[in-house]
């Protein structure tokens, strides 16, 4: 490759081509989905839970430009035996520091949509949340 | 980077008079290839407006002053200036001074659609309008009860002719419909359009925001009742557009913005209006920039708009050319020629538009992408997202090259 291209890292590249954890779980506890308008992306999250309300396991679907759909693999990876509290105190640099490089402004939203729609899934499965699907244009963060 | 690659124009000439092209971004030369979204400003326009400030800033309308007078005359004399480049014989009678083409858009859906439109009418307009179209009238449709209809593009980008025959009719009060499409490229046959609508008893509005800067134009011509279009894209300042209209329209219909400087007399109970096109310009109007916009119709007519198409035709062309020896390119809009202008919008298979955009910036080529605020087209090309390239007289080969380049690392990257 002529010019580095430093937003596009190995490790990017990698999970938006293998993506772990894609596909749908069939039972899970809870699903969101949601999208970023300004790229078109979209994630739909399905989360299992086990009896201690650990993230048992956390697959996605989705379709949408490589920071977005790596963001949520490597996400996924991320958060096997996690909590939900630990899920919710994620913010947005810890969405971009999995990607492990620096992502430009105009792509922050293409990083923090898997992130966001795990989020909102998780508090609306705890009632404290009522949406129908998430969307980075309302990320007031 | 700068050699003249076109008999058409010297490009190399004309680079000299953009400083901004100079730039670098960690030592790579920028590429400036979103000219559809917003054109370089070339020394006179800059030299035009910062003259003004230093030599005539005044406000207009008002003073008894000698600075007042000269910012004035300037000033309205702009007017006759710009509706001359669109060939309107009634001087500043028929243009009026906007924000932008989308101001230019919401100032007739108000002043004429609020007043003109209700139950039954219909406002046809195309599937690639742009937003500025799309949503304004869309809009006011919804608040005056009338319905959009809207003309279908065919599978080679082009309006599907027969489909607007059969949309415009009895109810039909508007058409709408854009001169070029900033995402397809497609020159639209406006004044077919144009016929169509007057044999209906109605208006047409055309946008012209990527006509105007690249071919010539002549309102009179396509028989349009509205014309609109900016400044920023045609070698011109932000924060002026314009509005053609024919004067008997602009003389019936209301003002949609009030206060002062468009009026005749006041009084506590009511007030009266100045004459088109003040009426529609109240409060203080971007001065500097009606004297920018002045200077780059100026500028754009020196160099000559038969050429910078016929530049922009070369360009785009080529990059045509390139771009579909590989089968992993789709390109969207009609093949270069006759009803095609200076930009391309594609996507490359595997590679997200915006991840392309990114890798091309690496790289200093600056391209769009997005849906270039034609969504609802973008639904029906079945894409959320393409890239965007598009030319202007400064641009020369070797940047299609570079762009070219630029597509060939995001393939490898990607692959
Ligand atoms: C076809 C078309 N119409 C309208 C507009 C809106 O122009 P402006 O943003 O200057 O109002 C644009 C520019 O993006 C355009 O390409």
């Amino acid at each position: 490759m002529g010019m580095g291209s430093d937003m596009y890292r190995q490790q990017i590249l990698d999970h938006y081509k293998n993506p772990r954890n894609y596909g749908e779980l069939e039972e899970p506890t809870f699903s969101h989905v949601g999208e970023n308008p300004m790229c078109g992306d979209e994630i739909r999250i399905d989360v299992r839970l086990d009896d201690d309300e650990r993230i048992e396991q956390l697959s996605f679907t989705g379709d949408g430009c490589a920071i977005s759909q790596a963001s949520a693999s490597l996400l996924s990876t991320e958060l096997q035996g996690a909590t939900i509290d630990e899920l919710l105190e994620m913010d947005r640099d810890d969405a971009v520091d999995l990607l492990g490089v620096e992502v430009s402004p105009m792509r922050i939203k293409c990083a923090v949509l898997a992130e966001k729609v795990a989020q909102d899934g998780a508090e609306i499965h705890r009632g404290e949340l009522d949406k129908e699907r998430t969307t980075t244009e309302d990320d007031e963060e | 980077m700068s050699r003249q690659t076109a008999e058409t124009v010297d490009v190399e000439a004309i680079r000299e008079e953009y400083p901004i092209l100079e730039r670098e971004f960690d030592g790579e030369d920028l590429v400036y290839l979103d000219n559809a979204a917003t054109t370089q400003t070339p020394e006179p326009v800059v030299s035009a407006m910062s003259d003004y400030y230093r030599e005539q800033n005044a406000n207009v309308h008002r003073g008894i002053h000698h600075l007042s007078q000269e910012a004035s005359v300037a000033y309205e004399d702009a007017h006759d200036r710009l509706a001359e480049f669109v060939g309107a014989s009634g001087g500043r009678e028929e243009m009026v001074f906007t924000k932008n083409t989308t101001e230019s858009e919401n100032l007739v859906a108000y002043a004429w659609g609020m007043r003109e439109l209700g139950p039954g009418d219909e406002v046809v307009l195309t599937e690639m309008e742009h937003h500025a179209s799309l949503v304004t009238w869309q809009q006011i449709a919804k608040r005056t009860g009338a319905d959009c209809r809207y003309i279908r593009v065919d599978d080679d980008g082009r309006l599907d002719m027969d489909h607007a025959e059969e949309l415009i009719g009895e109810d039909t009060e508007m058409v709408s419909a854009v001169h070029v499409s900033n995402t397809l490229g497609t020159i639209n046959p406006v004044s077919e359009l144009a016929d169509l609508a007057h044999a209906n008893d109605s208006y047409i509005f055309v946008d012209g925001a990527q006509a105007v800067p690249n071919q010539p134009v002549d309102v009179e011509a396509i028989d349009a009742d509205f014309y609109a279009f900016s400044g920023h894209k045609m070698a011109g300042p932000t924060g002026i557009g314009c509005l053609y209209g024919k004067s008997h329209l602009l003389e019936e219909m209301e003002p949609y913005l009030y206060g002062g400087g468009m009026i005749r007399k006041v009084t506590f109970e009511d007030s009266t209006w100045d004459e088109v096109p003040w009426k529609f310009e109240p409060g203080t109007p971007p001065i500097a920039e009606a004297v920018g916009i002045h200077a780059a119709a100026d500028y754009l007519d020196g160099i000559g708009l038969e050429r910078i198409r016929e530049h922009e035709n070369e360009l785009v062309t080529y990059a045509y050319d390139r771009l579909t020896e590989h089968d992993d390119v789709e390109i969207y809009g009609p093949e270069p020629g006759p009803d095609r202008g200076g930009l391309v919008s594609f996507n490359i298979d595997g590679v997200h538009a915006h991840d392309l955009a990114s890798i091309m910036n690496d790289h200093a080529v600056a391209i769009r992408a997005g849906d270039h605020c034609t969504q609802p087209l973008h639904d029906e090309l079945g894409v959320a997202a393409s890239a965007r390239a598009s030319f202007y007289l400064y641009n020369t080969r070797e940047e299609v090259d570079a762009l070219l380049e630029g597509i060939d690392d995001a393939r490898e990257l990607f692959a």
